[in-house]
C-alpha cells in the first residue's frame, strides 16, 4: 500500500507550496527586486523594468483564457487601451484621483467588456470566437480614434508628477512598484485557479466542451469568469500606461506589440503553468529591449514573431514544458 | 411506481429531417435497457435530448419526478444522469486521475449532500480506476491508452458523477470479444450497485445478455418495446434490419 503522499501523487495533484506562503513568497521577491533597481538608481533600469513586469500582467492575463480555458483572444489591445484610456479621462475629469484607483476602474471597466464578449461570443468556438475577439479590438479602436473627449486621432497629453508619491524618487519608480504589485496579485490569482476546481474546470473546456459539459462543469460561467477576469487584468495593465508613456494616440495604445506579445510571451514561457508567462515576459521582453538598444526600434516585433512561430513548432509546451520533460 | 426516466413524446427535426418523432419510452428504477436500431435511427439523438446536449421540440423528459426540459447538460448531469460517447472524448491534456477528477468536482460536490475535500477526492479518483482496472496508468495520459483502456476511462468518467442512471453510447464498438465481455461484466456491476442502465450497442451478442428489456428505434420512430427475445423475432424489427 502506497503512502499517503504517493497517492495524492498519483492522483495528480500539484505539490508545493499552499497558497498564503506563495503570496508571501512572491511579496518577498517583489520587495528584494524593488529594492534591487533602487540600489541600481537607474531610471533607464526602472523604464525598462516596467515594461517587462507590464508584460508578465499581460502574458498572465491572456494566458488565464488563452492557456487555462483554450480560448484564443487577439483582441488583447481592446481591453489593454481600455484600462489606459479610463486613466485618461479620469485624468481629466478627476486630477487628483490617486492611480491605484485609476487602475481599479479601469480594470473594472474592461472586465466588463470581457464579460460583455464572453456572453456575445459563447457561441463561438476556436478560430470563430478569435476573429469575433479581433473585430472586438477593431470597434474599440473605432469608436476611440473619434471620440475627441480623450483627444480622438490627435491622441492626449497626460502630465505626470515630477515626484514620486510614498515613496520618493522619479515618478517611473511609482508606476514601477504599482506594476510590480499588480505582478504579484496577477500571478497569485492565476496560480491559485491553476490549483482550485475553477482551473479543472478551466482546463476541461479547454480539452472538450462537450464532455465537460457532460461531466457536469458550467461551461458558460465559467467561460464568462475567465473572459471578466482575464479582460479586467489587461485593462490593469493598461492603465497607468498614459502616465509612463505622458503621450496616448491611438496608433500607440492600440500598438499591434502588446497584442503580439500578450500572445507570444505566454507561449514561448509556457502556457499551462504560470510561471511561463513570467519567464516568457522576462526573456522576450528583456531580448526585445536589448535589441531596442543595440540594433534598432523595429526588430523587436520581429523577435516575438520569429520565437513564438519557433516555439509553437519545436516546443508547443513552451519553456516550463521542456523543463518538465526533463525531470521525467 | 413511477419510472426513474419516462420521455414522452419527444420530438426532434432537423430541418426538414424528422430525427425523432413522438418517442415514448420509461425507465424503471435498477433496470438494465438495451435501446437498438438500424444506423440513423435516431438512437444518439434521443441520448442528446435526454442528456441535454439538444434540446427536444416536441414532448418532455422527467427524471426521478422532475421535468427536465429546458435544463443544460450539466445540470442533468448534476441531477443523476451521466453518459459516455460513442467516440471517447476523454480530457486529453490531463491525466485518468484528472479526467476521473472533473464531475467529482462539478458533479458530485455540486451536490448537497456530496462534499469531497481534498484526500478524499484523490482516493475517490483511485477508486473509480481501480474498478475499471486502470489504477496503474493514473498518471498517463489518455494518448497512452489502448482502445478498450480509452472505453473503460469514458465509464470510469461518467461513472464518477455517481449517477442515477448511466447511459452507455456504443461503449463497445469495435473491441474484441474478450473485451465486450469485459465491458459487460463491467455495466452489470455497476448495475448490482443500483445503478440504472441504457445500453446503445449495434454488437446484438452483448445487447441480448446484458438487457432484462428492449427497446428498437428505426427512422424515428419506437417500434417495438418488450423482453428482448420477443423484440427479436418481432417481424416489424426483423424487417428494418434484414428487409423484406
Amino acid at each position: 500500500m502506497a503512502s499517503l503522499a504517493d497517492r495524492t501523487a498519483i492522483a495528480g495533484v500539484a505539490p508545493g507550496m499552499r497558497a498564503l506562503p506563495f503570496v508571501l513568497a512572491l511579496a518577498a521577491v517583489a520587495v528584494a527586486i524593488f529594492a534591487t533597481f533602487r540600489w541600481i538608481d537607474n531610471s533607464y533600469a526602472f523604464f525598462m523594468g516596467y515594461v517587462v513586469l507590464q508584460y508578465i500582467v499581460l502574458g498572465t492575463a491572456w494566458n488565464i483564457l488563452g492557456g487555462y480555458t483554450g480560448y484564443v483572444n487577439f483582441g488583447v489591445t481592446a481591453f489593454f487601451a481600455i484600462g489606459a484610456y479610463s486613466t485618461v479621462v479620469f485624468h481629466k475629469l478627476i486630477p487628483a484621483m490617486p492611480l491605484p484607483v485609476m487602475i481599479l476602474i479601469g480594470g473594472a471597466l474592461a472586465g466588463l467588456v470581457g464579460l460583455g464578449t464572453g456572453y456575445l461570443t459563447l457561441r463561438l468556438r476556436g478560430v470563430f470566437f478569435s476573429i469575433a475577439t479581433l473585430a472586438l479590438a477593431v470597434v474599440v479602436q473605432t469608436l476611440i480614434t473619434n471620440w475627441d473627449f480623450v483627444g480622438g486621432a490627435r491622441g492626449a497629453y497626460v502630465l505626470r508628477p515630477r515626484v514620486a508619491p510614498l515613496i520618493g524618487g522619479e515618478y517611473v519608480q511609482y508606476l514601477f512598484l504599482l506594476m510590480l504589485g499588480l505582478c504579484v496579485i496577477v500571478l497569485a490569482t492565476a496560480r491559485s485557479i491553476e490549483r482550485s476546481a475553477l482551473g479543472y474546470g478551466f482546463a476541461a473546456i479547454r480539452d472538450d466542451e462537450g464532455a465537460a459539459e457532460a461531466s457536469g462543469v458550467p461551461t458558460l460561467r465559467l467561460k464568462l469568469i475567465a473572459t471578466t477576469l482575464s479582460g479586467g487584468f489587461m485593462g490593469m495593465a493598461g492603465a497607468p500606461l498614459p502616465y509612463y508613456v505622458t503621450y496616448l494616440d491611438p496608433a500607440s495604445g492600440f500598438s499591434l506589440n502588446y497584442a503580439v506579445n500578450a500572445i507570444a510571451m505566454p507561449l514561448i514561457g509556457g502556457t499551462g503553468s504560470w510561471l511561463g508567462p513570467v519567464i516568457g515576459a522576462v526573456l522576450v521582453g528583456g531580448l526585445q529591449e536589448y535589441l531596442r538598444v543595440t540594433i534598432s526600434s523595429a526588430v523587436n516585433v520581429l523577435v516575438a514573431g520569429v520565437l513564438m512561430v519557433a516555439f509553437v513548432i519545436l516546443a508547443p509546451q513552451g519553456i516550463v514544458g521542456l523543463f518538465k520533460r526533463k525531470k521525467k | 411506481m413511477t419510472a426513474l426516466l419516462s420521455i414522452v413524446g419527444v420530438g426532434k427535426r432537423f430541418g426538414g429531417f424528422v430525427a425523432l418523432d413522438g418517442i415514448d419510452l420509461e425507465v424503471q428504477q435498477g433496470e438494465r435497457l438495451g435501446l437498438i436500431g438500424p444506423n440513423g435511427s435516431g438512437k444518439s439523438t434521443l441520448v442528446n435530448c435526454v442528456c441535454g446536449t439538444l434540446q427536444n421540440e416536441q414532448g418532455s423528459v422527467r427524471f426521478a419526478d422532475e421535468v427536465l426540459d429546458g435544463l443544460s447538460a450539466h445540470q442533468r448531469t448534476r441531477r443523476g444522469l451521466a453518459r459516455s460517447f460513442q467516440l471517447p472524448r476523454p480530457f486529453a491534456t490531463m491525466t485518468l486521475a484528472e479526467n476521473v477528477r472533473i464531475p467529482i468536482l462539478y458533479s458530485v460536490n455540486a451536490r448537497p449532500q456530496g462534499h469531497l475535500r481534498g484526500a478524499a477526492v484523490d482516493e475517490r479518483c483511485l477508486e473509480l480506476l481501480g474498478q475499471v482496472g486502470l489504477l496503474a496508468k493514473a498518471r498517463q495520459l489518455p494518448r497512452d491508452l489502448t482502445q478498450i483502456e480509452m472505453r473503460k476511462l469514458e465509464l470510469a468518467r461518467a461513472m464518477a458523477a455517481e449517477p442515477k442512471l448511466l447511459i452507455a453510447d456504443e461503449a463497445m464498438a469495435g473491441l474484441s470479444h474478450t473485451e465486450v465481455d469485459e465491458i459487460i461484466a463491467l455495466l452489470i456491476r455497476l448495475n448490482e450497485q443500483g445503478v440504472t442502465v441504457i445500453m446503445i450497442e449495434h454488437i446484438m451478442r452483448a445487447v441480448m445478455e446484458f438487457s432484462q428489456r428492449l427497446a428498437v428505434l428505426v427512422a424515428g420512430k419506437k417500434i417495438a418495446d418488450g423482453p428482448p427475445k420477443d423484440v427479436v423475432r418481432d417481424p416489424e424489427v426483423v424487417k428494418a434490419y434484414l428487409g423484406e
